[in-house]
């Protein structure tokens, strides 16, 4: 049965509606990402957690899903795999014809560089470097990245490119990472509790930057929250709890960020 | 409960602490070995011529009959003498196709010398007459053992000799005739009982030699004095005491540079150390704020965390001296081999004084105070709640370096190494500093190797050019030139006139040998330390700078100069010009004026020869065996042996010296690397989350430490010039003056050695990058 929770394929007519191309209508979204049978077990002293217990995931696409669960249900450890940080202890995870699994750590650090954008709780700005520079220190080693300027204009910071993230606040501090994390135009964007640390109103401007650029850019976007309120704004909302999918829900109608209340 | 923290923290951060315990190692081994070699010599100086009777006053002369020993040993201060024939030779050694030169001295007629005893290392004494006791160096350099055979020209007459044994003497531990660079292969000690020497010398009942000891609280000066005036009729050349005889002051001269040494190196070491302890703690203490706040608010008060934060460094220093020390040992006791093999001792043991040790420790003790200081103090200044809040991240803001153009020019990477080292002056300079010590001790001590260099260069090849030096038993008229000159092979005979005098001024006075040079000779010429010819003027003498400055006169003054052999004439010489030689002090005039000073027609004591390469071996046959002739010096085989023993020497500071300057950028690098790591370790894994390879993130970490290394090498270097300025200050003794010259090739060593080291520090930091956590650094917070 698990087999097709994670998988229910995006009718077309609803897939539609979150994309801005008319093109994509009649062809059958692609899947980006495909995990098969993942499990995670993680060995703490004598202790032996299981972080993930047979996971099967698709990410379409083009599509906004949130990850949904409290902390320890295993969504953190599932975007690490999905990211090439960490690897399954079982299971097969492709991203189009990469097979991550087999992939060792130098083709997993080109994978990262080639396809994928984080965005982190915390940021992870590094502090010597202005907003811009924070960006460009990725666009250099980018193949056909957009220019830093122009990615930070994307998420209103145009401004404040020569701010050092200590003068910038937290918001600004996200929005810095979500430009760097697009500038390199990756295939998937996968953010980690991206307001985790903002406040409501600041939160709510993270996730319209990032609603925005999935729309803009058809960026495949994945994003982990615990806050359930959140999810009103993906296509597809996926919930998990204890190292497996729970279920998975389409949302008939997305709701824009600034409508999401919590 | 704080032990546990102390030695958990020490082992978390071991890679560190082992960097910053093998430089006090460094410092406490070189203090032992240097120190302890410098103590050992001392001792063995003491005790080797306490046991050979060492004299303390030296007399040559003439001649005089025997009985005139009883005079002298009635002067008051003389507790005992010894007469001695002594004679100038000519050998001819097996194996050597060159003719070697000997200073042939007697032994009592029995039994030993009362003063200067030989110590036998091999076979024993001589008893019969063609019997010759043989100097060690000398008879190493040619093979010599009892029972091979030599020959010698003694009084114009060829004698076969027999070697009995080998020997050595506190009398002439250098073995050289006072060179500053010995030839062991052509100049030899030979001792005969004084009854057989005498009859081959035509000195029986007479001697030509004595040597004194002083009783207990007599004064020198007025025993000399004394000694002088009873021998002026026997042609007395001048009593001297132990500073000027040569191989005491060649040992001094290597004691006083080894007790200079033993001060500067551990110096440089504990430098480095306490500015390593210093930057340690200082992250540390910044990185432990939390828990020192914690501590503190449980009720820890000031006193025990200030001591907990003190221990760190105190637990490395201890480390680092239980290393050292027996390092130093060990070192010491290869080092005191060379020495005894060098300084051809009795027995040379490496011992070092519990006091050396102690103080060793003691100074890397307070070297580790010192480098806690800073971090202690901050400690007790941090008010709990302050540091509750956890470290403040990074601030970095807009700031001067950003004014500059470049920082536009450059990619992001680089302006994160450039803006973090601005972010922390302090730190930056103090690694710049510490890491320029290694390039400070690399040229300083291939400095000396350099200095020596250009000594030879200015000795054997500007001021001296000449094949061979040919010496004789007395001066002779210039009819001899013309008999040196038609000797096989010569192409040119240059004469010389050397006269030992002593020259006043005021109350200065110094012994030393006149050398009365042709005008216009081209075979020696006056060659300062830095190349500067000076033109020997017709008329007055030429002193060196630092005979000069020990008279205290200057050009154009008047000095008093008293010819020591016959007839002894005094006169008053006008200084014509200043000499800046490197070696020994010395005074030179034309020969006529030498010849006129001494009342005698146009004579010559000794001739520079160039020689048709071809007929040299015809040459050195003939002068084997042609009378008349005390000493042969050839310039090549010199130059030779001067360069074997640089070699040596170049060996031992290879291995001491370049280990001890990368363990230096090792402690810098790896530390400065750590402490990059401690606080930039997020951001480093942050970039490798977004794709950039280890190496990448490797070389942003290590492109800091680069360019500390890069800022560090002028800056070593000059200190390195400014040590070797030091140097030269310190050696400058009328024994020599070290040049100050520092060629390329030190330069392009250090810069070599320091590279490399710094290299092999990055792979083993690089090793680190690997093992960032990168799905750790998405959940933390700074």
């Amino acid at each position: 049965m698990r087999v097709t929770q994670g998988n229910v394929p995006p009718s077309p007519g609803r897939y539609v509606e979150s994309v801005t191309t008319a093109a994509v209508v009649h062809i059958a979204p692609e899947a980006v990402f495909r995990a098969r049978g993942l499990t995670k077990v993680y060995r703490m002293g004598d202790v032996e957690v299981q972080a993930l217990r047979g996971v099967d995931l698709d990410l379409f696409e083009g599509e906004l899903v949130v990850l949904l669960g409290p902390s320890g249900s295993g969504k953190s450890t599932l975007l690490n795999i999905l990211g090439g940080l960490d690897a399954p202890s079982e299971g097969n995870v492709r991203f189009r014809d990469h097979d991550l699994v087999a992939a060792d750590e130098r083709e997993l650090t080109r994978f990262r560089r080639e396809h994928v954008g984080f965005v982190f709780q915390f940021y992870n700005l590094i502090p010597s470097l202005t907003a811009l520079e924070n960006v460009e220190i990725v666009t250099e080693i980018a193949e056909r990245p957009m220019k830093a300027a122009d990615a930070l204009a994307l998420v209103g910071l145009g401004e404040r490119a020569d701010h050092f993230p200590a003068q910038l606040s937290g918001g600004e501090q996200q929005r810095v990472a979500i430009a760097r994390a697009v500038a390199k135009r990756p295939d998937v964007l996968l953010c980690d509790e991206p307001t985790g640390a903002l406040d409501y109103e600041t939160g709510k401007l993270v996730l319209k930057v990032l609603q925005d650029v999935n729309r803009e850019l058809g960026t495949t976007t994945a994003v982990i929250t615990h806050n359930a309120a959140i999810a009103g704004m993906a296509d597809r909302v996926i919930r998990m709890g204890s190292g497996t999918i729970l279920d998975v829900r389409r949302n008939a109608k997305k709701i824009s960020p600034e409508e999401l209340t919590w | 409960m704080l032990h546990r923290k102390l030695l958990r923290d020490l082992l978390h951060m071991r890679g560190q602490a082992i960097a910053i315990a093998l430089v006090v190692a460094a410092a406490v081994a070189s203090y032992v070995t240097m120190r302890g070699s410098y103590e050992s010599l001392l001792i063995t100086q003491r005790v080797y011529y306490a046991d050979y009777r060492f004299a303390d006053v030296f007399a040559s002369l003439k001649r005089a009959p025997e009985p005139v020993a009883q005079r002298l040993r009635e002067i008051d201060g003389v507790a005992a003498l010894q007469t001695r024939v002594a004679a100038s030779v000519i050998l001819d050694v097996p194996g050597l196709g060159e003719p070697a030169s000997a200073l042939l001295l007697s032994l009592p007629e029995n039994g030993e010398p009362r003063l200067n005893a030989v110590h036998v290392r091999l076979g024993r004494l001589p008893v019969q007459a063609a019997e010759v006791l043989v100097s060690e160096a000398f008879a190493e350099a040619n093979a010599l053992r009892p029972g091979s055979h030599l020959a010698a020209i003694i009084n114009s007459r060829w004698r076969g000799l027999r070697v009995c044994g080998v020997g050595i003497t506190p009398e002439l531990v250098d073995e050289s005739r006072g060179d500053a660079f010995p030839d062991h292969k052509r100049f030899g000690i030979l001792w005969m009982r004084r009854q057989h020497l005498a009859a081959a010398t035509g000195m029986q009942g007479a001697f030509n030699d004595v040597t004194f000891a002083l009783a207990p609280g007599a004064s020198e000066p007025e025993v000399i004095a004394e000694i002088d005036r009873t021998l002026a009729r026997y042609g007395g050349l001048g009593a001297y005491g132990r500073n000027e005889q040569s191989s005491h002051r060649f040992l001094e001269g290597e004691l006083a540079q080894d007790r200079v040494m033993a001060m500067m190196m551990p110096a440089i070491f504990l430098a480095v150390a306490a500015l390593l302890i210093h930057m340690m703690l200082m992250r540390l203490v910044q990185s432990q704020r939390e828990q020192i706040a914690v501590m503190k608010a449980f009720g820890y008060e000031n006193g025990p965390v200030a001591r907990h934060f003190a221990a760190f460094g105190l637990v490395i220093v201890a480390a680092g001296s239980l290393v050292g020390i027996p390092v130093g040992v060990w070192l010491g006791r290869n080092l005191t081999d060379l020495y005894t093999e060098f300084f051809h001792f009795p027995a040379l043991n490496f011992r070092v004084s519990a006091a050396a040790i102690a103080i060793s420790v003691g100074t890397t003790v307070v070297a580790a105070l010192v480098g806690s200081l800073v971090a202690v103090r901050r400690v007790v200044a941090l008010p709990p709640a302050e540091g509750m809040r956890g470290e403040t991240p990074m601030r970095f803001g807009t700031s001067l370096i950003d004014r500059w153009r470049v920082i536009r020019a450059v990619s992001p990477p680089v302006r994160m190494i450039l803006r973090s080292l601005q972010r922390t002056p302090m730190r930056t300079v103090m690694s710049v500093l510490a890491m320029s010590m290694a390039g400070m001790i690399l040229v300083a001590t291939q400095f000396s190797f350099d200095a020596l260099e250009s000594m030879i260069d200015v000795q054997f090849g500007a001021a001296q050019s000449d094949d061979a030096t040919i010496v004789l038993n007395e001066a002779r008229g210039d009819e001899a030139l013309h008999a040196i000159a038609r000797l096989p092979g010569v192409v040119l005979a240059e004469p010389f006139r050397a006269v030992p005098v002593r020259i006043r001024a005021g109350h200065h006075s110094r012994r030393l040998t006149l050398v009365g040079l042709e005008r216009g000779a081209t075979m020696r010429r006056l060659i300062g330390i830095h190349g500067e010819e000076v033109t020997l003027p017709p008329k007055g003498i030429v002193l060196t700078k630092k005979l000069a400055s020990v008279l205290g006169v200057r050009a154009g003054d008047d000095v008093i100069v008293e010819a020591l052999a016959a007839p002894r004439p005094v006169g008053r010489m006008r200084v014509a010009a200043l000499l800046d030689e490197s070696i020994g002090i010395s005074a030179y005039a034309s020969r006529e004026d030498v010849n006129r000073f001494l009342r005698e027609g146009p004579s010559l004591s000794a001739a520079h020869l160039a020689v048709q390469p071809s007929r040299a071996a015809e040459l050195y046959a003939t002068l084997k065996s042609m009378p008349g002739v005390a000493a042969i010096s050839l310039r090549e085989s010199m130059l030779a042996s001067v360069r074997e023993r640089i070699v040596e020497n170049i060996y031992i500071s290879a291995l001491i010296i370049v280990p001890f300057a990368c363990v230096i950028a090792f402690g810098v690098i790896y530390n400065g690397a750590r402490i990059a790591l401690s606080e930039r370790g997020r951001d480093l894994a942050s970039l490798r989350v977004l794709g950039f390879s280890k190496g990448e993130v490797g070389a942003m970490l290590l492109g800091e430490q680069a360019v500390l290394t890069l800022a560090s090498i002028p800056i070593g270097f000059a200190a390195g010039q400014a040590l070797c300025i030091y140097i030269v200050m310190q050696f400058d003794s009328e024994l020599y003056r070290i040049p100050l010259v520092i060629s390329a090739r030190t330069y392009a060593i250090s810069f070599f050695v320091i590279a490399l080291a710094a290299m092999l520090t990055g792979f083993v930091v690089q090793r680190r990058i690997g093992k960032l956590d990168l799905v750790e650094v998405l959940k933390t917070r700074e």
